[in-house]
């Protein structure tokens, strides 16, 4: 009996070695394991055995069994995994197609550069105000110190609806209603973005609308050192922490002293150059201390408060800083323009 | 303003700087600097040459063949020019002089003879044709002063001379002047300026024997003053005086005219000569025009004149409109010999509306405009007078006849040193601002910190502290002023809820792969009334258009975004980019006037267009053009992002196709539509189908609620249920899926269809619609039983409303 069981396992091992596939296996399996297999005919033999000899067998007989169920037990777990490698080999992509595209779209870059500068302006304790873009004559220039027959109206031929209504030509009248708003003893602090128009015709340099973004603050104490303190810390967020700026006299109505601001060119780092006109310096924005007409007219008392506004063109800023040769193509939308900003 | 720096040199010094040097510091410290350029490029090597002889070159009609003394030697020089001859003093480039352009001067041979230079003309030195003296433009350049053979031309002619453009803002109207400027300039450097004193000698004749003077309007004509010069001898102004005419950009043309054009430039103060002789009458009478009254001006133009117009009469009629330009008819010409010269003060209001009716910008005109300084016209007239003596041969008669209401006094204004720091946020010492203040020449009085300024009347722009406060800045400097920032209460920045929400709607609908846009509010009469929402057009009683459009194309204000994205869909399609989603969060301009009197209601509106393939794999094949649905579906995204419901209803609109439009409703109100572009308006614009929506944004926007849009994760499951309805090929389903959430309240949370189905298995003009119910309760888990009941309600309800069966 002991060379039987012996016999078994050997075959049956002989066999498992051999076996090509998971069915084999499973034959085998039913064939020498199986309630009628020959290891359970061994055992039903065991009655003949002498008292002694049967635990040995008994324990041979699973001994025999159990290496029988682990040799198929490998051998299946081996045969399984190859099916596996197989299937998982079949499955193979060339990874090297292109994948579906996601379709993202973007904002127009206008867009990104005043969200950036209102962010920017916002970290300063700002507030974004907005106001119409059909203004009141009066709104536009005579709060602004810039009565009817002033020759300074000139300089920004407007478009008008009637005679007292227009498309405004900056977005200061949004300062003067707020100012109007907080009632003349508020502090303000805003800017005010947004379209604005001018009788300009279009060409690489002009664009009958435009974008401005302008700032006010007003308090008891303002200084103008306040005013070069609050634009170098934009400019340099804007532009870049190595740029300086600097100031120098201009004329608005609506300040004074009035500036313009420009900072030192980025191409040359103020050697000079073509994109500076050899100057070393660019125009960025105009500036000044709120004129005391402008703030008597809106209610403040220019003895107790003093003020400064500045005004910048998003299209000129994103011409400086991302190359933009023609204003044209802010008002265009070509899909190829839109889509090179959207990294922006 | 062209400032010559060679004529700036004798005012003040400025040896110490280059052109470049002196360019910045003028404009960091007052006006901007618009360019620094030479007259001419480099030159060299040409001098004054005497001709000696001018002979026909031997082989050529139209070549001279001269011989030309050049100091040292005698050149033999061919010249071409028809105005040349023999004892001209002419300017010569020798062999190995380089002109502008860089053109080289070598000895050649023209037509078999020898020619060893070159005579010029003023533009192959480099003058600027229009600045070149009539004379001259068709030929060479003839010395008509004494100046020394061999003399070197270049020096002579002032084309060494540098020039820079200021580019002036309206306040500074005092440097339309060289004195203004130099005054400017002597402050930056810290030089001393003194104009010098007009010296005339005038003969014993009193000008009022020949002219008497009245002024009507005393308002717009404060001073008048005539002089009178008789026997001048009308010829070329002196070399000195043309070459400063060229370099400010002013075409010499003779001495009378030229003088009177040097002290414009010099003094700012513009003058008028009148032929004494031709006046008509020896009175002047300066009065506003009559209506229908005339004037031929000396440009031979007849012009109409209004009484706006101040005009300068003899009493009978206009022999100039004031500040403007002269008459015709008293124009001084070659054979003038009596001169009655004009130096007045017009207000400036009085010039500009005359300039500005008859189209007429002048270099008088533009200094009037901006106010003269009061205390420089009598010397400016003296000046000429002056001038006339020494370069005209003119005796100047004793005295001026005038009219004189001028005031002349200057302005005062106070500032202490405290109040300046305060507002520049410095520490500027009491002894610099009285610095500051000898530099600018302004006159003061200091006591302690308090200044009492005595502003000078050329500087008509300082009138207020903030003025003078300025002034000191500048010469301060800018750049000392340290970088502050404003103290005060701090107050927190920030976004509004509604510019929140413009952001948050821009990003959702950029990341569902639209392109954000701006295009014009201006459009045209056509475009103006297209694709205009319903609501809109039910308050807008006519389009808001421009009184004086540039263009048709720009007039309008307008209705819809749509028809403008439209145009840029073309465009981009035009360009063979066809794949396009685009949205504009904008403004229209409704206005409930037929006639504006109001400024209209401006309305925010979110629209998109959309067009080509939405989706686009290609080698999967898979390819999806852009639908009713795909916009339908952006929409519903956002409505759900804004936590709105929105219902959609069929809708017949003018540029819309007919059956695939609908209206968006807000509860009751519509806010807007969606659907696909009439097809014949697609093909007008060269498009494949496209699909629009255009919505109230500040509707959309209004309803919000930040705090709202949080609900509770439900704790109990729910339960799913699916139903297909057999109903009319027509029945809409968003109703019926309505009509399901209403009969199944409140249990059935959702409903949402899957499947729409017509064709075989199903009777004609039927259609099958499947829908998935889900049922819920926040608090409890459902029983089976509730359910069926719920269920039971619905298919009843159903049935009633829309006949619908369910599918066997
Ligand atoms: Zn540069």
């Amino acid at each position: 009996m002991k060379d039987r069981l012996q016999e078994l396992q050997s075959e049956a091992l002989e066999k498992v070695k051999y076996a090509e596939d998971l069915k084999a296996l499973q034959d085998i399996r039913v064939a020498y394991l199986g309630k009628k297999g020959p290891i359970t005919e061994v055992l039903r033999g065991m009655g003949k055995l002498s008292k002694e000899e049967r635990p040995v067998i008994g324990q041979l007989a699973n001994d025999v069994r159990e290496s029988i169920a682990s040799a198929i037990q490998t051998k299946q777990d081996k045969l399984e995994e190859e099916a596996l490698e197989k299937q998982l080999e079949e499955e193979s992509i060339d990874v090297t197609l292109p994948g579906r595209p996601v379709h993202v779209g973007g904002p127009h870059l206008l867009t990104s550069i005043i969200e950036e500068i209102e962010d920017l302006f916002i970290g300063m304790g700002f507030e974004i105000k907005e106001g119409p873009e059909v203004e009141t004559d009066y709104f536009n220039f005579e709060a602004l110190n810039l009565p009817k027959g002033h020759p300074a109206r000139d300089m920004q031929d407007s478009f008008y609806i009637t005679e007292e209504l227009l498309l405004r030509t900056h977005t200061s009248p949004v300062q003067a209603r707020t100012m109007k708003q907080k009632d003349g003893h508020e502090a303000v602090r805003m800017i005010c973005p947004g379209k604005v128009y001018r009788r300009d015709t279009d060409d690489a340099t002009h664009s009958h609308q435009f974008t401005q973004v302008e700032g006010l603050v007003v308090d008891e104490n303002i200084k103008m050192s306040d005013l070069k303190g609050v634009l170098n810390a934009f400019a340099k967020q804007m532009f870049g922490s190595e740029r300086d700026i600097r100031l120098r006299p201009s004329f608005f109505p609506f300040t004074e002293p009035s500036v313009e601001m420009d900072i030192s060119c980025k191409m040359c780092g103020g050697e000079g150059c073509s994109v500076c006109k050899g100057t070393g310096w660019i125009e960025i924005l105009g500036a000044g201390m709120v004129h005391p007409n402008v703030l008597e007219t809106a209610g403040y008392d220019p003895e107790v408060y003093s003020g400064f506004a500045f005004g910048m063109g998003p299209e000129r800023i994103a011409m400086l800083k991302y190359g933009v040769d023609d204003i044209r193509h802010f008002y265009t939308n070509d899909i190829r323009f839109l889509k090179q900003y959207h990294k922006v | 303003m062209l400032v010559s720096l060679n004529w700036l040199k004798q005012y003040v010094d400025i040896e110490d700087q280059t052109p470049e040097e002196l360019a910045e510091l003028i404009t960091k410290t007052g006006i901007e600097v618009e360019s620094v350029e030479p007259i001419a490029e480099k030159l060299n090597d040409v001098v004054v040459g005497h001709v000696l002889s001018c002979e026909q070159h031997p082989n050529a009609d139209k070549l001279n063949l001269c011989q030309v003394d050049v100091g040292e030697e005698t050149l033999q020089i061919i010249c071409g020019a028809p105005n040349i001859a023999a004892d001209q003093k002419v300017a010569v480039a020798k062999p190995g002089a380089v002109l502008p352009g860089n053109f080289k001067i070598k000895k050649a041979k023209l037509r078999g003879v020898e020619s060893n230079g070159m005579i010029c003309s003023l533009q192959e030195l480099g003058v600027d044709e229009k600045d070149v003296p009539k004379e001259f433009v068709d030929g060479i350049f003839v010395f008509q002063d004494e100046v020394e053979v061999g003399e070197n031309a270049i020096e002579l002619l002032n084309l060494d001379d540098i020039i820079i453009e200021l580019g002036l803002t309206p306040n500074r109207a005092d440097c339309l002047s060289m004195l203004g400027v130099a005054y400017e300039v002597a402050a930056i450097l810290d030089q001393p300026f003194t104009p010098q004193e007009e010296i005339l000698h005038p003969v014993q004749e009193k000008a009022s024997d020949y002219i008497s003077v009245h002024v009507e309007d005393p308002d717009l004509n404060p001073y008048y003053g005539a002089f009178i010069v008789k026997e001048v001898k009308i010829g070329p102004s002196p070399l000195w005086m043309r070459n400063r005419l060229i370099a400010a950009g002013v075409r010499p043309i003779n001495n009378v005219v030229d003088i009177t054009n040097y002290v414009l430039l010099e003094y700012g103060q513009p003058l008028h000569a009148f032929d004494l002789d031709r006046f008509g009458t020896d009175e002047v009478v300066v009065r506003r025009a009559k209506e229908n009254e005339t004037i031929t001006t000396l440009d031979e133009q007849k012009r109409n004149l209004k009484p706006d117009h101040l005009v300068i009469t003899n009493g009978k009629q206009p022999t100039a409109i004031a500040g403007v330009m002269g008459g015709a008819d008293s124009e001084v010409h070659e054979g003038t010999s009596n001169i009655l010269l004009e130096a007045a003060y017009f207000q400036p209001v009085a010039v500009r509306t005359a300039s500005k009716d008859h189209g007429l910008r002048s270099e008088a005109s533009t200094r009037f405009e901006k106010g003269v300084d009061p205390n420089r016209v009598v010397r400016a007239g003296m000046k000429a007078c002056e001038l006339l003596e020494k370069y005209a041969n003119g005796k100047v008669l004793d005295g001026v006849v005038e009219f004189d209401q001028l005031a002349r006094e200057p302005k005062k204004v106070e500032i202490t040193s405290s109040h300046i720091n305060e507002r520049l946020g410095t520490s500027i010492p009491d002894e610099e601002i009285a610095d500051i203040l000898r530099r600018l020449q302004f006159g003061y009085e200091q006591k302690g910190e308090m200044f009492t300024v005595t502003v000078p009347t050329r500087r008509g722009d300082v009138e207020l502290f903030e003025d003078m406060l300025e002034e000191v800045a500048r010469i301060y400097g800018y750049d000392n002023l340290p970088y502050t920032l404003p103290g005060g209460a701090s107050q927190a920045g920030g976004l509004t809820l509604h510019q929140q929400l413009k952001r948050k709607v821009k990003n959702y609908l950029q990341g569902a792969g639209l392109d954000e846009t701006i295009t014009y509010s201006l459009t045209n009469a056509e475009r103006v009334s297209q694709l205009v929402s319903r609501e809109v057009k039910k308050q807008a009683a006519a389009p808001v258009s421009l009184a004086m459009p540039m263009s048709e194309e720009h007039s309008h204000l307008r209705l819809s975004i749509l028809p403008e994205l439209l145009a840029s869909l073309s465009y981009n399609v035009a360009r063979k980019q066809t794949d396009l989603a685009y949205y504009e969060l904008g403004t229209v301009f409704i206005s409930e006037e037929e006639q504006v009197t109001v400024q209209p209601k401006e309305q925010l509106r979110l629209s998109g267009a959309l067009t080509g393939n939405w989706l686009v794999h290609p080698w999967q094949q898979e390819k999806k053009a852009v639908d009713f649905f795909v916009v339908k579906g952006l929409v519903e995204g956002m409505a759900d992002l804004l936590d709105l419901k929105l219902t959609y209803k069929q809708a017949k609109l003018p540029d819309m196709h007919p059956g695939r439009t609908a209206e968006v409703y807000l509860g009751e109100k519509v806010i807007g539509f969606i659907g696909q572009v009439h097809p014949k308006l697609q093909n007008d614009l060269d498009l494949k189908d496209t699909y629009v929506f255009d919505l109230n944004a500040e509707e959309l926007f209004a309803h919000y609620q930040k705090e709202e849009a949080f609900q509770a994760i439900p704790k109990y499951p729910s339960i799913s249920r699916d139903i297909a309805l057999v109903v009319e090929e027509q029945s809409a389903a968003g109703e019926i899926a309505e009509t399901i959430l209403h009969a199944g309240a409140p249990l059935v949370k959702d409903v949402r269809i899957f499947d729409v189905y017509q064709g075989e298995h199903l009777e004609e003009g039927k259609k099958s619609i499947a829908f998935n119910l889900l049922y819920m309760d926040p608090n409890r888990t459902l029983k089976d039983k509730e359910v069926e009941e719920a269920h039971e309600k619905i298919l009843t309800a159903v049935k009633e409303k829309h006949q619908a069966e369910l599918r066997g």
